[in-house]
């Protein structure tokens, strides 16, 4: 895996983990795992993961990531690869 | 100590252990000589699922507590005698852990999705707060049965996350409910039959909250708006008041990667430190009129804003992506004293009893720095397995801890 999808991944578990929960079931925000994510387009999570979501706690996050990057988040997530 | 009086408490222990072993309960495998607790501590290795016990005398680690499940960002609370530790996991473990025999005493999947807890002031009960589903549970603190469950049901049919779950006096837990924007006294003097007090419209997004170390003031931050919400346990029937309202108006809040915590709040001396929610600030306040009386600017946002025990110093880290240095502010003269870069993801700090010393986790950097808080120099670096928060046995005392 290239050393910014190692970082990425990281980011996901700690830092999208500290309000979704380390193993993404839910905390502050919402479960992100596949089948909670299940009929969410690709284009709707990098949106949110990118701009957030105005008038909530979920913050935009294009300070520190790229498109790239959102989109490569999106697929994880949907995708499921971790346990 | 002299021999004669170390051979009576050895002798204690051993009849101790003899008279447990008649009763049919395991011999305890508990520490070789007899100890005290007051200067142990608990550090969270997340991933490992485990705690380190730590002691703070000699600066080392005495063992592991495995078997607890998922503890990514858990909490605990100690038990009056500060012997055992009430650990509250992200994944709705409770579990009680003795520190002298390093072992599990008991543990229960008590929610899907939990986010802290709460003991009592007479230390009988344990109480936890729960985000899915939404309420407070109440536990015996001696056996873990379940003695009340309290549903944050603000409507028919919707329950709200339970955040800022504080002990207070007088047999008193307080929470507040992040989707609702109220925040609930639950009497649990008849611990089966919980008396709650509801308190509406305290405003928007109540995201975590303290109790203040004399046990009068309960302090929630508002996500949802500028300000944050005070109830004076003396007087709840007077309702809530708006302190700080609008501290931030007029300015574009940046986005928060990481929600503070609060309660780490400092209080020193007449001031309240504490995080600016979006911004690179902390805020102080005067504790008797509740107005603010400074800002200080900081490297990032705030996450936790901690007093030395003395209240001289206040200790800060930070979110994303600030969160390899910590600052030092002098509360005195309220100037930064010092930039610290612990080591990579800074998430907790913990003071020694007095002070003397604080320890810090650098969760990326697989360790826990603790430094001389006279010198501001590291004394020593423990290693650890991803570690987030550490606990002190010096908590089990204190209100609201
Ligand atoms: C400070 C807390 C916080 C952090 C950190 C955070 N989120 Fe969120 N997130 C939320 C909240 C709250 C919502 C729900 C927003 C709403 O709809 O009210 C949310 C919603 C979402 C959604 C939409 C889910 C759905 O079912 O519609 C996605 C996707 C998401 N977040 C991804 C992420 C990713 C990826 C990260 C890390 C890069 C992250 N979040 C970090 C709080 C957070």
């Amino acid at each position: 895996m290239p050393a910014r999808h190692l970082e990425l991944r990281h980011l996901v578990e700690h830092d999208c983990g500290s309000c979704h929960g380390m193993t993404l079931a839910g905390g502050l925000g919402p479960p992100l795992t596949p089948s909670a994510l299940e009929g969410k387009p690709l284009e709707y999570i990098e949106a949110m993961i990118l701009r957030g979501r105005p008038g909530s706690a979920m913050p935009a996050w294009d300070a520190m990531l790229s498109e790239d990057d959102a989109r490569w988040i999106a697929r994880y997530l949907k995708a499921g690869t971790r346990k | 100590m002299n021999g004669t009086a170390r051979h009576r408490i050895l002798r204690g222990c051993r009849a101790l252990a003899l008279a447990a072993s008649m009763l049919g309960a395991p011999a305890l495998a508990c520490t070789d000589a007899p100890r005290g607790t007051g200067d142990l501590g608990l550090i969270v290795e997340r991933a490992a699922g485990r705690l380190q016990l730590v002691e703070t005398t000699g600066l080392t680690a005495l063992g592991a507590i495995d078997g607890l499940g998922d503890l990514s960002h858990a909490s605990l609370v100690y038990s009056r005698d500060a012997r055992y530790a009430f650990v509250f996991g992200r994944d709705g473990g409770l579990t009680k852990v003795d520190l002298l025999c390093r072992r599990i005493e008991a543990r229960v999947l008590q929610a899907g999705n939990s986010i802290g807890g709460a003991i009592s002031q007479d230390g009988r009960l344990v109480a936890v707060a729960n985000y899915a589903p939404g309420g407070v549970k109440v536990f015996s603190s001696d056996t873990l049965e379940l003695l009340a469950d309290i549903p944050a049901e603000y409507e028919p049919g919707k329950r709200a996350k339970v955040v800022g779950l504080e002990d207070a006096t007088d047999g008193r837990f307080v929470f507040s409910l992040f989707e609702a924007g109220e925040i609930w006294v639950a009497d649990v003097r008849e611990p089966r039959a919980p008396r709650i007090t509801r308190l509406r419209n305290i405003g928007a997004q109540p995201y975590d909250a303290l109790v203040t170390p004399d046990g009068r003031w309960y302090i929630a931050g508002l996500f949802g708006e500028d300000g944050l919400a005070l109830l004076d346990l003396w007087e709840p029937e007077k309702g809530v008041r708006r302190i700080l309202d609008g501290y931030g108006r007029g300015q574009e809040p940046l986005p928060v990667y990481k929600m503070p915590h609060l309660e780490g709040w400092a209080i020193a001396g007449r001031h309240a430190w504490l995080p600016a929610i979006g911004r690179h600030e902390v805020l102080v306040v005067d504790a008797d009129t509740w107005q603010e009386v400074a800002r200080i600017p900081v490297a990032g946002q705030p996450v936790f804003v901690m007093a030395r025990p003395d209240g001289r110093q206040v200790w800060v880290n930070f979110a994303l992506p600030h969160n390899d240095v910590v600052q030092v502010i002098d509360t005195h003269t309220r100037a930064l004293v010092e930039t610290l870069h612990p080591g990579k993801a800074v998430l907790h700090l913990e003071f020694t009893p007095r002070g003397e010393a604080v320890w810090i986790s650098a969760r990326d950097d697989d360790k826990v720095v603790v430094y001389d808080t006279a010198t501001l120099a590291p004394r020593a670096t423990l290693p650890a397995d991803k570690p987030s928060g550490i606990f002190f046995t010096s908590r089990a005392g204190r209100i609201g801890l």
